[in-house]
């Protein structure tokens, strides 16, 4: 076990010394030639960085990034070899991270870009029918359960986050407004689409989501606010493909 | 010759073949003749659906396709990773690949994915570990893996044996076959000092049902030796293209697969890539006996 743990410490420290028993053809330490495990390791894992955070880079600068990217590479390694889901600590990360704290919206929009990667890969489902609630008893409608579609994701902020996103990967899109955001995201087929919710409406998402029935998801969302419109929810749900199964 | 074109996912052609990239989708598909097959990195397919799995269920109705893992970490002192291990039975069940290889290397330590290929020292233990846990993958996953000769940058002092007889031990006890990349070739020869077209000599190629090709760096090590690098970020160079016709020449021609993962050229460079190789496949002769 001994030789690997040297290894992989020393992939990842700089200052490490290059382990013992490394040689080059002519039998002299490995030095330099080491390094291209470091290099290896360390840039492909910041180019899964920049591919994965593609706003964090735009609002903090390239170079900036690569050198956090760096900070964080080396202190959170990968735990599974699927790269498309690596940075889940990111977000926790930036908000430790004191010289980045004049920026305090990062770590939402890093929770968003995160959000959008999961909901890209996740499970396929299909809806049910646009008029399956409509063939419901009202008097059963309040208390059916409902399998949301897993691609479903809700980020909330206390900053424009969804404004800020769009400002930075669509061209021609206006300033974030200066306000607080919830991010719906949602995959009907291939394509992601991003929707601005009201917190009311996330709880109402999020009860369903846990498996409360309409009734209690209703009571969440009306203590957020005494003016939630359950028609708009459930418009909501069928118009973005939501639903995917439905428990009497 | 070269085999007839196949449009089965479990029959990989003689012919050149592509690692697949999403940017690459409409070049291919508007000329799907140009390659015989494509290879996926089995990782990214991996998620649990979403476009990247869509785009390999419509890829596999028309091309041969190869399933190239890239984290096992077979060469790791510490057990497989189960849970990846059953990713990746859950993808080739579905994908019914027509080959399917990992590396001679190890990427993960102590639950740590270190996304490289990681040199290991050849020695009686390192066969005995990398065999055991080639046994529990091709169990697993229910048939043969081939197994990727490394490009190595350094070597260990505790190494008793060529890499050939460590191969070739590993596939005669595990029943692996093997997967020559002859660029590694090249790239490993230049850096540990040994002639490459030795290596092919030696190399059992009656067990190979793959080889590749990809691009190198260049660079040098303290003591100014020449030090290539394994990218996959170029196109192959001359002296590759010259050791890819000496392999054919002895091994017969073989599913040969064109690899470029980095700075990623425009469909049309990487389809003369594969044409090059494709022009050398057909000319090549049958397998010298061994």
């Amino acid at each position: 076990m001994a030789v690997q743990s040297r290894f992989a410490q020393a992939l990842l420290d700089p200052a490490h010394p290059v382990p013992d028993g490394l040689i080059d053809p002519l039998g002299r330490p490995a030095g330099k030639r080491f390094n291209v495990y470091r290099n290896n390791v360390v840039v492909s894992l910041m180019d899964a960085m920049e591919t994965a955070f593609p706003v964090i880079r735009k609002l903090i600068g390239a170079e900036n990034f690569r050198n956090l990217a760096g900070l964080y590479v080396r202190q959170h390694p990968p735990t599974t070899p699927l790269l498309m889901f690596y940075g889940t600590d990111f977000p926790d990360f930036l908000d430790n991270f004191a010289p980045l704290a004049h920026v305090p919206y990062l770590p939402d929009v890093a929770r968003l870009e995160l959000a959008r990667r999961k909901s890209y890969h996740a499970t396929d489902a299909t809806p049910v029918p646009a008029d399956a609630l409509s063939q419901i008893a009202p008097d059963r409608l309040m208390q059916l359960r409902l399998t949301l579609a897993p691609a479903m994701q809700i980020i909330p902020s206390r900053y424009p986050v969804v404004g800020i996103w769009e400002y930075n990967m669509t061209p021609d899109a206006p300033q974030p407004p200066a306000e607080a955001q919830t991010a719906l995201i949602t995959r009907p087929a291939l394509d992601l689409q991003m929707q601005l919710v009201s917190p009311a409406m996330a709880a109402f998402l999020g009860a369903l989501h846990q498996g409360e029935p309409l009734d209690t998801a209703f009571d969440t969302a009306s203590a957020q606010d005494s003016a939630f419109d359950l028609t708009a929810g459930i418009v909501l749900l069928l118009q973005s493909d939501l639903i995917v199964e439905i428990h009497l | 010759m070269l085999d007839t074109q196949s449009n089965r996912p479990d029959q990989v052609p003689n012919r050149a073949g592509v690692g697949f990239k999403a940017q690459h989708l409409d070049g291919i598909l508007q000329n799907p003749e140009s390659i015989g097959w494509i290879e996926i990195h089995a990782e990214n397919y991996m998620g649990d659906g979403g476009r990247p799995i869509a785009q390999l269920r419509h890829l596999r109705e028309r091309f041969p396709v190869s399933c190239h893992g890239v984290g096992l970490s077979i060469g790791a002192e510490g057990p497989l990773d189960v849970d990846h291990l059953n990713r990746l039975k859950k993808l080739v069940d579905w994908l019914q690949p027509g080959l399917f290889s990992e590396h001679l290397a190890w990427s993960t330590h102590d639950s740590h994915f270190l996304n490289d290929l990681l040199p290991v020292p050849y020695t009686q233990a390192t066969v005995d570990r990398v065999v055991a846990h080639i046994d529990q993958v091709q169990d697993t996953v229910g048939r043969q893996m081939l197994l990727e000769n490394p490009s190595t940058y350094v070597a260990f002092e505790e190494s008793d044996r060529s890499e050939i007889d460590f191969l070739q031990e590993v596939a005669q006890r595990s029943g692996c076959g093997l997967l020559l990349d002859v660029n590694n070739v090249f790239v490993s020869a230049t850096n540990q000092n040994y002639s490459p077209e030795g290596y092919i000599d030696a190399f059992p190629t009656h067990l190979v049902g793959e080889l590749h090709l990809g691009g190198h760096e260049q660079d040098a090590d303290d003591f100014g030796a020449t030090l290539l690098i394994d990218s996959h970020s170029r196109p192959v160079v001359d002296p590759v293209w010259a050791l890819y016709e000496y392999t054919l020449a002895k091994a017969g021609p073989r599913p040969t697969l064109i690899e470029w993962d980095n700075d990623i050229p425009e469909w049309d460079v990487l389809a003369n890539e594969a044409a090059r190789a494709d022009r050398l496949l057909s000319a090549a002769p049958a397998a010298r006996a061994n």
